[in-house]
């Protein structure tokens, strides 16, 4: 459970952070999308005892992250951004030592898990310095997993990894998130929208939006958009459509297709379908297009931009 | 304190892979192994030494002295990436979210630095002991263990600082210099105005010079002066490292 009341942090004269009130709850994936410079980073590094806020108050696994920080720090796997290991020690070394700074009983068969988990278990012994920087996200992944924490905290946990990597490690975040609170940072849509059970829209320093991925993009369409393709030269087709009542725009595609918007809960298709047909275009596809996730946050974060 | 055990053990580990440690136990062997070469020769010429009353070569000369000295460059050297490097490749990041106090930190830092220094003076024992047999009425082992005791503290005095600094500076090589510049201060700048101040005033600088005591040790003498001094700076120096950490945390 992460419950964060008021965060702010400011680096010098410079906020970083403003007021941020959030929670995620154990068996829940929350995931922080924002710009770089948003304050995913500060925020993470405040809820894992890196780094106190400047104000604000944070509680993590039921304890208080300035009061009671190691037991905070106990309960809480974090996967910083930068994936921090160190060169000069085996991958085994490293676990076995990150576990015993941890006080595991059994450090050796943790480390072992761990590493299994992420796939590595054939590198164990080898150095880390030669590891791609695919491999070292995983290594720093296990290291995070290491105590079978109640809290992970991932800061941009698929950043450099392969294709077929981002499909396990989404499934090994998934199976973490069924009974743990998981909360990661991403700059990458598709992944918050298929991994999150809610998502926070973060933008210089504030939440700007708060919601499951499918209720961000129901809540947030101002307008619904469909597209229409006829036989023939859409321009002739435009100016009828555009003269259709309730039509805000329409536009020809470089691709020839037709695409035009209304206000939303008044579906005009069968009304623009008949103009089309009536004018003598035949008539190939009509279809509707969604707000992908990416036009949200684009047209989130540049609203808020001109809030400043 | 098992956790400053834990990061002392890995960091005593990583020097017996680290280049500059080896350098550094190198020069420390070499310093001693050639002066006591030296001295077995005036030991040859012993009736000839007799005769000038010249005292036996004896421990301090061989061993404590010339470490001594090369401390003032090997301690730097060997605290510089303590914290910066771990500052540096994003793993203090890491140790700062593990539950580990930030003193304890520090300590263990201190210590693993600590650690592998004694071990090299162990090497150095063997000097002493081949010289005793070579030595006609024997060493004075009175006055090598206070040697030993005066170079042990002034060790952990050193490294104290360096860690300190480290922990202060992002760059290694930053650490290194800051730490040279005050290690050289206190064995030697800092007696410098004792000449033209008044007695008290110069007897205060005096004892802030960190030669002072460990000549006296050298001597044979152990004065709880010493003993405080030396100890005093090591506390100041895991003290002041330990609140550098709590700055960074702030900042
Ligand atoms: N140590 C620091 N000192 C000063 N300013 C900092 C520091 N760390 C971050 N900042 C500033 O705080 C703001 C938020 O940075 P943060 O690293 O939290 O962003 P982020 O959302 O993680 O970005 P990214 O997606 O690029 O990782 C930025 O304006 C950044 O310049
Ligand atoms: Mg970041």
């Amino acid at each position: 459970m992460i419950r964060a009341t008021g965060l702010t942090k400011d680096y010098g004269s410079r906020r970083a952070i403003e007021n941020l009130s959030f929670e995620a709850n154990q068996g829940e994936i929350v995931g922080f999308l924002g710009p770089n410079g948003a304050g995913k980073t500060t925020t993470m590094r405040i809820l894992t005892g890196y780094m106190p806020p400047t104000y604000g108050t944070a509680q993590v696994a039921g304890f208080d992250v300035i009061e009671e920080s190691m037991e905070v720090r106990r309960r809480v796997g974090y996967l910083p951004e930068t994936a921090p290991l160190y060169n000069d020690m085996t991958v085994y070394g490293y676990l076995k030592f990150m576990a015993d700074l941890r006080h595991l009983p059994n450090a050796e068969d943790m480390a072992d898990e761990a590493l299994d988990m992420v796939g590595m278990s054939e590198r164990a012994d080898g150095y880390i310095a030669n590891l791609s920087k695919g491999m070292r996200q995983r290594i720093g992944l296990a290291q995070a997993l290491l105590h079978k924490p109640e809290v992970l905290i991932l800061d941009e946990p698929t950043i450099g990894l392969d294709p077929a990597q981002v499909v396990e490690v989404r499934k090994i975040i998934r199976e973490i998130g069924i009974q743990r609170t998981v909360l990661l940072s991403t700059h990458v849509l598709s992944e918050a929208q298929q991994l999150c059970d809610r998502v926070l829209i973060i933008n210089r320093g504030r939440i700007v939006a708060e919601d499951s991925p499918s209720n961000l993009q129901a809540r947030l369409v101002g307008a619904e958009r469909a597209t229409l393709r006829v036989k023939g030269d859409a321009d002739g087709l435009l100016r009828s459509i555009t003269k259709i009542k309730g039509i805000q725009t329409a536009v020809v595609r470089p691709d020839g297709v037709i695409e035009f918007q209304f206000a939303p809960g008044m579906d005009l298709r069968p009304e623009v379908a008949r103009t089309a047909v009536k004018a003598g275009f035949d008539l190939l596809e009509l279809g509707a297009v969604g707000m992908s996730l990416e036009e949200i946050f684009l047209e989130l974060t540049r609203d808020s931009k001109v809030g400043k | 304190m098992r956790n400053a055990w834990i990061i002392a053990t890995r960091e005593y580990r990583q020097y017996f892979l680290s280049p500059v440690a080896y350098i550094v136990a190198f020069l420390i062997l070499l310093f001693a192994g050639v002066l006591f070469v030296l001295d077995m020769y005036i030991v040859q010429q012993q009736t000839l030494a007799a005769y000038y009353a010249v005292t036996p070569p004896g421990v301090a000369d061989i061993v404590i002295f010339p470490t001594a000295f090369l401390l003032l460059f090997a301690a730097p050297a060997l605290t510089m990436r303590l914290l910066s490097e771990e500052h540096r490749a994003g793993t203090l990041e890491l140790l700062l979210t593990s539950p580990l106090k930030d003193w304890e930190l520090i300590f263990g830092k201190w210590l693993g630095s600590f650690l592998y220094l004694l071990t090299v003076y162990a090497v150095t024992l063997i000097l002493p002991i081949v010289l005793n047999n070579f030595v006609s009425p024997g060493i004075d082992l009175g006055v090598m263990a206070a040697g030993y005791l005066g170079l042990i503290l002034l060790t952990a005095a050193y490294l104290a600082i360096g860690t300190a600094i480290s922990s202060f500076f992002n760059n290694q090589f930053a650490s290194f210099f800051a730490t040279l510049v005050v290690l050289l201060v206190l064995w030697w700048v800092i007696s410098w105005p004792a000449g033209i101040l008044p007695y008290n005033a110069a007897e205060f600088l005096r004892s802030l010079d960190t030669s002072t005591h460990i000549d006296s040790m050298m001597g044979g003498v152990i004065t709880l002066d010493g003993l405080v001094y030396y100890l005093s700076l090591t506390s100041l120096g895991l003290f002041l490292g330990t609140i550098a950490i709590e700055i960074r945390r702030w900042r």
